[in-house]
């Protein structure tokens, strides 16, 4: 290789590490955030113009083919960059949580072709630790591809239900040491010149893996696993970045496992899970538990009725859940946020760490309607306040404010932190019927003295107390 | 790898370390609210792994080499464009109260 691309490359991928470590710094806080994206943008930009450069340095073996080659990668970096952004541009946020796991699935399979492309190459010279890290990276990567595939097919909507077979836990361990002994022949026996059967045999033992450990989780643990592989493609991009010799996908890489593997374990901890927990336990599909009779009723509430009474109070906590989303109903809800604020009273909103599919979730979707970052609260930072709010709203949330993960041992949310909002003077709650939550757990908060249910559509709930307190106001004129 | 920059042995191992605890140090001050954001944000970091697909797919010798090569720019080009699509789209939403910002403003 020439030495001014040589030197091009190398400058080029030095820029992108500390513009991707300064622009993830960016984004740790809600000001600086979206500035953050950009700069980390900028870096991809110029370290993917100055791969071109590898033009200059390839083997003599690929000179044969480097026309092909330049072609290739033009157009697989054009269909890629131009299906991503199209897609990218009219997901849903709602449907966001699927749409990241698809993308980190896609990064952990380049992972893994780079390591299928350095295994399967005959005339090279293997060394041995360059050798673990490429398999290592492969295995870690192809299961992050079909695993996320999977996390992206459930919570799209079209995987439905858990699926389980006797004897998981046993064919999965199984399925795991058999890719793992491929993995420990191509690097020790035959050292990096395996027949590509077994190279093969490897990749798919990996992908099968990937799905068999995906496919038991139910929707409700989904976000932590994909945060989980998340962590896992970092990981592999760090291996496959020492591989190839390339400190820009070693940094970023490892930035990201390292990362990762704090989210996951925050997102695990907000849930008052341990990560193997949710890998290895079934709680996503409870429901089968016993649970103990509750006594009291259900007692309904008119819409208009709620939102007089709210008109008329001095503190609102409105705690949202992903069932606000569902109905579409986060700017109607906050057109009627803006009409009590404008009446004097103080409204916050209160988001359970797992409220929407994914940790921060609710927050996207709720400044998706405009509703300023600094009117939200987190739960450490709300939950001492219920005692002295006259009117808890609980939208679409169920299992984030049952008062069982207090109480009743016996619960599968047992210890989970949830919103006090049973402490507020009276309790709203907006839901379409008289179902359990996502865990299938009973709410006993439902048949408290103080909280009255309000049946419907929450859009439509929504559009009812919006007018309650409109007409209120048009007979004050 | 035939590269001029050596980065094995220890030298790799500092890079792993210190990129390992600047991650660690970058999320763990990040508030909750970001954190779907983040989470984004951060794969479409990983995905500079299109840059390793490109050295692959740009040095392949083969037809099955450049099938997985082509597989791995394109997986890779997807993984970094949507990532950071989504992120912008997310971040490009957060913004603070009308009334402090301009509370603000009458104060500067």
């Amino acid at each position: 290789m020439n030495l001014t691309s040589e030197f091009i490359i190398d400058a080029s991928f030095f820029a992108a590490a500390f513009l991707f470590i300064y622009g993830l710094k960016r984004m740790s806080s809600p000001v600086t955030a979206r500035s953050g994206i950009l700069v980390a943008g900028a870096g991809m930009l110029v370290a993917v113009l100055a791969s071109f450069l590898y033009y200059f340095g390839v083997n003599d073996a690929a000179l044969p083919h480097l026309g092909t080659n330049v072609v290739l990668a033009a157009v697989a970096l054009f269909l890629g960059t131009a299906w991503a952004w199209w897609s990218g541009k009219r997901v849903a946020m709602t449907a966001m949580p699927q749409m990241v796991a698809l993308y980190n699935g896609m990064g952990g399979g380049a992972a893994a072709c780079i390591a299928a492309v350095e295994l399967l190459r005959t005339n090279a010279v293997h060394q041995t630790i360059p050798l673990v890290l490429a398999v290592a990276g492969a295995l870690i990567g192809a299961v992050s591809l079909s695993g996320s595939l999977i996390a992206w097919a459930k919570l799209d909507g079209r995987i439905n239900g858990v699926w389980r077979i006797g004897g998981q836990q046993l064919l999965n361990g199984a399925v795991f040491l058999a890719t793992l002994g491929l993995g420990i022949y191509i690097v020790f026996v035959a050292h990096g010149h395996a027949d590509p059967a077994i190279v093969a045999a490897f990749f798919v033992g990996a992908l099968i893996f990937g799905v068999m450990m995906t496919m038991p989780i139910g929707g409700a643990d989904m976000p932590v696993v994909i945060s989980l592989y998340n962590a896992f493609t970092g990981l592999a991009v760090g291996f496959e970045g020492y591989v190839l010799q390339n400190p820009a996908l070693m940094i970023a890489g490892m930035v990201v496992g390292s990362a990762g593997t704090l989210l996951t374990l925050l997102m695990a901890k907000a849930m008052n899970r341990s990560v193997s927990n949710v890998i290895f336990s079934n709680f996503g599909a409870a429901g089968s538990e016993e649970q103990g009779e509750i006594k009291g009723s259900q007692k309904p509430a008119e819409a208009g009725d709620a939102a007089i009474n709210m008109r008329y109070a001095s503190k609102v906590i409105i705690a949202p859940g992903y069932g606000l989303a569902v109905a579409q109903a986060q700017h109607k809800l906050y057109e009627f946020v803006k009409l009590l604020t404008d009446a004097g009273v103080e409204v916050k909103f209160a988001i359970h760490p797992v409220a929407g599919r994914m940790p921060g979730h609710m927050n996207v979707l709720l400044a998706e309607a405009g509703v300023p970052y600094d009117m939200i609260y987190d739960l450490e930072d709300i939950n001492g306040e219920f005692k002295e709010a006259d009117v808890a709203v609980v939208i679409g949330a169920n299992d984030t404010v049952n008062p069982a993960a207090r109480t009743n041992k016996s619960s599968p949310i047992y210890g989970m932190p949830i919103l006090n909002v049973d402490q507020a003077k009276q309790v709203y709650v907006i839901k379409r019927g008289q179902g359990k939550g996502y865990s299938g757990v009973e709410n006993e908060l439902f048949f408290a003295d103080n909280c009255n249910l309000v049946y419907g559509d929450a859009q439509k709930v929504m559009v009812a107390m919006i007018q309650a307190v409109k007409s209120l106001e048009g007979g004050g004129h | 790898m035939d590269l001029a920059t050596t980065l094995t042995g220890f030298v790799a191992l500092y890079i792993f370390m210190l990129a390992a605890f600047t991650g660690y140090e970058i999320i763990g001050r990040v508030p909750a609210i970001l954190h779907t954001p983040l989470m984004s944000g951060s794969n479409f970091v990983h995905g500079i792994v299109v840059v390793g697909a490109m050295y692959a797919l740009l040095n392949a010798t083969s037809t099955v080499e450049q099938i997985i090569g082509f597989v791995g720019v394109l997986l890779g080009a997807g993984n970094a464009a949507g990532g950071y699509v989504v992120t912008e789209r997310m971040l490009e939403m957060f913004k603070p109260s009308d009334k402090k910002s301009a509370g603000d403003a009458k104060k500067a």
